[in-house]
């Protein structure tokens, strides 16, 4: 209750609460179709890779949305470029390109000796989230959204059956780019709230449990955001009342979520699964 | 004559430089059911997937209905390896179906009622319209096969291409294929079936298409299926051969 009070009283934590929700929201969405497409590693990958370019728009005193975009985009190009042109396969060039980026990101902050903003990028301090921010994250959030919401159909088939896209001419390798672009905003995005190292759980952990739930891509994407939405909200009460890292709190509130799925969704849980076997055996007695 | 389903002249495909089609000729004409056979990496899908326009091609052309492919693509369908699909995707039975609407919906367009009602229809077609609201894995794999016979049926097209279809695919799933498959050539649709077994190949296909890197043969059934030839392409296999009952 102190909780909903103070959120009533100060602003810094109605901005918190709000930047939190679209990131889960977002995150959720676009965590769909990361985990459908196999690319859990690659969203680790990105969100590591911005790391190089938050360092330099620090630098250069611009606002690091661009250079992150960009640091991630270059990243997620030459992943594909050498996985494409050698026999290196792509995990392997996911692992040497976000690494090298991951370590160029940290010797420019180190030389900026800007230690504190680090360990914030790195592990999220949602409750110092300033407006500005909170605009940034609410317009990346429309923009990911709307730009899902068009393309759906594009983004369901070739995640389902990329073959089939580029047989009647989709630009297929155009909207892994354009997801992979899409995955650096989200990233973005989620710098203040759960950092860096973490943003990667929020991707896939909720909607991993979505996934355990449903059957529809469409409804799984609706779960995978209020869970992320839950999980938000969750972990900012935590982070605030207990006075811990939000990026920790959040992440390890959408774990639990993603157990109590594992154990009892209806028709994947574990419980219900082994309840089902049980039952048939029994009734052929 | 009529324009040509599908003309290929002197098409050569390499992987990386390693050979996999060298000048291979042909020109099949419309409302032909026609076998793609040959050993193991003839390059039997090598040359469906050149003619989908999916690998680049070193020399040579093909042409679909008189046009290059990039420009009739809407109307090529085609029926995957069921390995190459991810058969936990959550996804229903009619919503995989209903993908085959897409490449004929503008962008941004939604599928709606008459899309959902079309899917239904070709459903109803292979026999699966009971099924519609299962998740695609909980199905055998020649209900799986005829669910993407379904989605090809649904794209409307003219000419359909199918990477062995009936591979762990029951009898009965199987004698369902090859019936819409003949009648959608009675159509004068054109369907192209990468196959294995030469069995049956008398009783399922009108033209054979021979391959072991090089166009061995192609023609009728029986012309195509002379000993001398098909120890031509399959070599010392022979022994192989006699099993699969030619
Ligand atoms: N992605 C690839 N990279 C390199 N070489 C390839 C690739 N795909 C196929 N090949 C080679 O090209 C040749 C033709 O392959 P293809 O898959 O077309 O054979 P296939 O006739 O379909 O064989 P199968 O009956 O086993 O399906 C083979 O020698 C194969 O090793
Ligand atoms: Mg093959």
């Amino acid at each position: 209750m102190a909780f909903i009070e103070a959120i009533m009283q100060y602003g810094f934590l109605q901005k918190a609460l709000l930047t939190s929700i679209m990131v889960g929201i977002i995150c959720g969405v676009i965590g769909c179709f990361i985990i459908l497409r196999g690319m859990a590693l690659m969203g680790d990958a990105i969100s590591h890779a911005v790391l190089p370019g938050v360092a330099i728009s620090y630098m250069l005193g611009i606002n690091f949305f661009f250079g992150a975009v960009f640091s991630g985009v270059v990243t997620a190009i030459a992943i594909g470029f050498v996985s494409q042109n050698s026999r290196i396969k792509h995990d392997t060039s996911i692992g040497i390109m976000f690494t090298a980026a991951f370590a160029a990101g940290i010797i420019i902050i180190t030389l900026l000796k800007s230690s504190t903003d680090l360990y914030h990028i790195l592990f999220g301090n949602v409750l110092a989230v300033r407006s500005s921010d909170m605009w940034i994250t609410l317009a990346i959030g429309i923009v990911v959204l709307a730009a899902v919401y068009l393309f759906y159909k594009e983004l369901l088939i070739t995640s389902f059956d990329e073959t089939m896209g580029a047989a009647y001419g989709l630009p297929v390798r155009l909207i892994h780019y354009f997801l992979m672009t899409l995955l650096t905003m989200v990233t973005v995005a989620s710098l203040q709230t759960v950092g860096i190292v973490l943003v990667v759980a929020m991707l896939i952990t909720p909607a991993a449990a979505a996934y355990l739930l449903t059957d529809r891509l469409w409804i799984m994407i609706f779960l995978a955001s209020g869970i992320g939405v839950i999980s938000s909200i969750a972990g900012l009460y935590f982070s605030f009342t207990y006075n811990l890292a939000s990026g920790a709190t959040i992440v390890i509130s959408a774990t639990a979520i993603f157990v109590l799925v594992f154990l009892f969704s209806p028709k994947h849980g574990l419980i219900w699964r082994m309840l089902r076997v049980k039952k048939k055996r029994a009734s052929l007695i | 004559m009529e324009k040509a389903a599908i003309s290929i002249n002197d098409l050569h495909v390499s992987y990386y430089g390693n050979e996999a089609l060298k000048g291979v000729s042909l020109s099949v004409q419309p409302g032909n059911l026609v076998g793609i056979i040959g050993p193991n990496g003839a390059g039997k899908s090598t040359l469906l997937k050149a003619m989908l326009n999916l690998l680049p091609k070193d020399k040579g052309d093909i042409k679909v209905l008189g046009k290059t492919v990039k420009e009739v693509r809407k109307k090529i369908a085609y029926v995957p390896q069921r390995n190459d699909i991810d058969w936990d995707f959550p996804i229903t039975v009619l919503d995989a179906v209903l993908l085959g609407t897409y490449p004929n919906l503008q962008l941004f367009r939604r599928p709606k009622k008459k899309e959902k009602e079309w899917a239904l229809e070709c459903l109803q077609r292979v026999g699966m319209e009971a099924f519609k609201k299962r998740q695609i894995g909980e199905l055998s794999g020649g209900q799986q096969q005829r669910v993407f016979l379904a989605r090809a049926l649904a794209q409307k097209a003219e000419l359909f291409c199918l990477d062995e279809p009936f591979v762990g695919v029951d009898a009965s799933s199987e004698e369902t294929i090859v019936t819409i498959l003949k009648e959608l050539c009675m159509q004068g649709k054109t369907v192209i079936v990468v196959h294995h077994d030469l069995s049956k190949a008398n009783d399922y296909f009108s033209q054979l298409i021979l391959l072991n890197k090089e166009l061995i043969s192609f023609g009728g059934v029986n012309e195509v299926i002379q000993s001398d030839i098909i120890e031509r392409a399959y070599k010392g296999q022979f022994a192989f051969m006699k099993e699969m009952g030619v």
